[in-house]
């Protein structure tokens, strides 16, 4: 089996690194994976996104041009990344930043107000670990405690922030969870 | 009523996409405004070099070039040793001229070419990162110094100015700054009197201007300024080094 | 040793560190300044040097000299860069130096864009610089790939004593992918007596390019040709994908495009086609041999490049008249879709008997 998901939004909201922790899980897991960053003239203009692909077997193309999941942070993410996913795929959405709805019903949205959320628990700069704890919430594309462990070693070295997005990835994985569970 | 503030003729409407902060812009402002008032827009070639200003060709509203890293100085030669009534600048940052393109600078200023250089110093290479440049100061931390720049294993930065001044040849070269409002007075005369000289058909004529890199030296636009002024200046002293009417041989054509 | 996951970009940088690379010389320039980034890191701690050096023809010209004085020397750069880098190339192929060079190629010409592209085949297969050369290309298609063949590229530069160029995609600097860096083994390699190391105890030697005898030029490139007639015959690397079964037609593509391939490959079986891919991982020697055997099972052939056609005409070369190549590419740093190749592969199928 072959999962990909897209995640973007503003340069700075930490895509990224969110999509890093998720393909450095998958590897951990055993499983091949790729992590494609966005290069080029589009960086200066301040958005960025990555897609990771996890998968059981070697992985062929890393252009994946329909990706089945997305985890979009701001709304110029949704409105491109959205209409190009595969039906029946889990599309994780930032209702702090976004307040259009996606215009597809052959997908799953789970609503996620990850700033509201991150602000709460001590930083604001931690709604992208809410949306990764409520995109593995929403999927299981890894186990949550292989993604811990894998966010617990990333976040090693600034003791201070790795609290608020543990907790932010707990919290964003329960939403996700529930979302699944079809609430 | 009267305009007292209005974009420069010599600029295109285009959006520029230097960063917040980033003192290019206003350099750009000033070649502007200077072609603007010497009247020279409709019969300018400016060349724009690689690095993070190649995408000046969208902001000077004349003809443009743009030319292979370092080589703006050659591109320069080849238009105006072909069409000598046009006025001719270039538009190169310090990994541009100082690194790769020192020969085709060093040359072109030593045959006397007559077409002016504006060359802008921020320390580092802007487009690919922030690596390090010539111009890099002692002990400034870039992505490929680490540990800052080491002056026993790469030298000491290089100052152009100095190096052309040396030259017999050349004719004007002054350096000046782009980050506080005085020292960007200064600057708009340096670059006018670079081009007045041009037209005149006297000289090789050369400005550096010290500029910011808000975003490779990891500070806010107001510190950049202030560090450019602190760090920079004290290295690169903002003088003029040169004019024709001083010089021994760059007076010359002007008899 | 347990994998890793990896920048392609830092994953090359840390493989040529392992491979003995201990002299690099570069020059800034995306998609693959992170090469360097990584090395001004890394070098200091095992005692390797790094020089950010003026320009990328300096650059080629310190690999002549490192190189010269028998030190594993190495540099990264992408498309323009290595372009300036060739009057260094053709000298160092000459005087018969080891030198490795690694092209994150982006598209152009001129000064293009910093997208991925593989517009630079003809400069790298054909010599690239003056004068009648070749290196050896080595084509990774991941980046663990691209770790592997970077030990074999240093081996080959040194047994064959000739500059060998590694080539990717600007995908390939970029992208993340888990990678393991194994262990090596190759066989033991001559000494470097012919490099210029101080004469105490031998002859002295000269490292030079220049013959003012035609036959002693016409000498040594005859010699030069001997070696690229080993290679052809002993260095030809390839990856077969599907050709275990009967297949309509061959792709033939290398690098990224050729997992890009993969792919469409993938989805043209669930629609009852059955096409095969070869992957050329050395692009000199050209696997021209394999291609042809390949060929006479399939009714046609498809280059699928990065670039307006480039490697297709080694293809015809190595099919000759004996079956139609056709050619699907995409430029300017627009990578083809795994849908566009199969659409591509499905036109001409069903052009079939027209
Ligand atoms: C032959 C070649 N080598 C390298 C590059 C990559 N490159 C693009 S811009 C640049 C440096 C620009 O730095 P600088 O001249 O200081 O200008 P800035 O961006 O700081 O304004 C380099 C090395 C290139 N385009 N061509
Ligand atoms: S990178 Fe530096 S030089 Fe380039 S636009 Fe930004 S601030 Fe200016």
């Amino acid at each position: 089996m072959q999962i990909e998901a897209v995640l973007a939004g503003f340069g700075g909201q930490g895509v990224m690194l969110a999509g890093k922790i998720l393909a450095q899980t998958g590897m951990m897991l055993g499983k091949e994976v790729v992590w494609l960053p966005s290069y080029g003239p589009e960086m200066r203009g301040g958005t960025a996104n990555c897609t990771v692909i996890i998968s059981d077997e070697p992985i062929a193309s890393p252009i994946i041009p329909h990706p089945r999941d997305a985890f979009v942070m701001n709304r110029p993410s949704l409105e491109k990344f959205v209409p190009m996913m595969r039906p029946g795929g889990v599309a994780v959405i930032n209702t702090s930043l976004i307040t259009v709805k996606p215009e597809r019903d052959d997908v799953k949205v789970v609503n996620v107000t990850a700033n509201k959320i991150a602000m709460e628990v001590g930083s604001a700069k931690s709604s992208n670990m809410v949306m990764l704890g409520a995109y593995v919430g929403a999927t299981d594309v890894v186990p949550f405690d292989a993604l811990m462990k894998e966010a617990k070693k990333a976040f090693q070295k600034k003791a201070k922030l790795a609290s608020i997005n543990i907790k932010c990835l707990e919290q964003g994985y329960k939403l996700g969870q529930a979302a699944r569970a079809g609430h | 009523m009267k305009t007292i503030f209005k974009r420069p003729e010599s600029l295109t409407l285009t959006p520029m996409h230097y960063c917040p902060g980033c003192t290019h812009g206003i350099i750009h402002r000033l070649v502007a405004e200077v072609l603007d008032e010497l009247d020279l827009r409709e019969r300018t070639v400016g060349i724009a070099s690689v690095g993070c200003s190649v995408l000046s060709y969208n902001y000077f509203n004349c003809d443009m070039q743009e030319a292979s890293h370092g080589r703006a100085p050659a591109v320069a030669t080849g238009i105006k040793r072909a069409r000598p009534d046009l006025i001719v600048f270039t538009y190169q940052g310090d990994g541009d001229l100082a690194s790769i393109g020192m020969a085709e600078i060093v040359h072109a200023a030593n045959r006397g070419e007559k077409f002016t250089v504006v060359f802008v110093n921020n320390t580092v290479y802007g487009m690919t990162g922030g690596q390090m440049a010539p111009t890099t100061m002692p002990g400034q931390v870039t992505t490929t110094t680490p540990r800052g720049r080491d002056v026993d294993d790469i030298g000491y930065p290089v100052r152009m100015c100095e190096i052309l001044a040396s030259l017999r040849t050349p004719g004007f070269i002054e350096r000046v700054a782009a980050n506080t409002p005085q020292h960007i007075i200064r600057a708009k005369r340096a670059i006018k009197k670079a081009f007045q000289y041009q037209v005149e058909g006297r000289c090789f004529s050369f400005v550096e201007c010290l500029s910011t890199c808000p975003t490779n030296w990891g500070l806010s636009p107001y510190k950049a300024t202030q560090w450019l002024e602190e760090n920079m200046v004290p290295y690169y002293p903002l003088k003029n080094f040169k004019t024709p009417e001083e010089s021994e041989e760059g007076g010359k054509n002007a008899d | 040793m347990a994998k890793v996951l990896m920048k392609g970009n830092e994953a090359i940088g840390e493989a040529g560190i392992r491979a003995g690379g201990l002299c690099y010389f570069c020059y800034p320039i995306t998609p693959q300044s992170e090469v360097a980034e990584y090395l001004s890191r890394r070098m200091p701690d095992v005692g390797g040097s790094f020089l950010q050096a003026e320009s990328e023809v300096a650059v080629s010209n310190m690999l002549y000299g490192a190189a010269g004085a028998g030190v594993r020397a190495w540099t990264t750069s992408s498309s323009p860069g290595i372009s300036l880098m060739m009057e260094g190339l053709s000298y160092i192929a000459a005087a018969e130096l080891p030198a490795v060079l690694i092209n994150i190629v982006r598209c152009g010409p001129g000064l293009g864009g910093i997208l991925p592209s593989q517009c630079d085949y003809f400069q790298a297969v054909k010599g690239g610089g003056h004068g009648d050369y070749r290196c050896m290309v080595l084509a990774p298609s991941s980046v663990q790939e691209a770790v592997d063949l970077i030990p074999l590229a240093f081996d080959r530069a040194d047994r064959y004593r000739n500059p060998v160029i590694v080539i990717g995609d600007g995908m390939i600097g970029q992208m993340m992918e888990p990678v393991e860096f194994k262990e090596h083994k190759f066989p033991p390699l001559p000494p470097k007596d012919w490099a210029t190391t101080g004469c105490k105890g031998r002859k002295r030697n000269v490292v030079n390019s220049l013959y003012l005898d035609p036959i002693e030029e016409e000498k040594l490139n005859m010699k030069l040709v001997a070696k690229y007639e080993q290679m052809k015959r002993e260095e030809v690397r390839y990856e077969e994908y599907n050709t275990d079964k009967p297949y309509q037609a061959l792709l033939v593509a290398y690098g990224t495009t050729a997992r890009i391939c993969k792919t469409a490959i993938q989805q043209l079986v669930l629609e009852g086609i059955t096409v095969a891919l070869l992957r050329p991982i050395t692009l000199f020697p050209f696997p021209e041999k394999k291609i042809q055997e390949l060929a006479r099972q399939a009714e046609w052939l498809m280059s699928v490049e990065m670039s307006t056609g480039q490697m297709v005409e080694d293809v015809r070369l190595a099919v000759g008249h004996d079956r139609p190549v056709y050619f699907f590419g995409r430029t300017g740093g627009v990578v083809p879709t795994p849908e566009e190749i199969r659409d591509a592969v499905k036109k001409h199928l069903t052009g079939k008997g027209v």
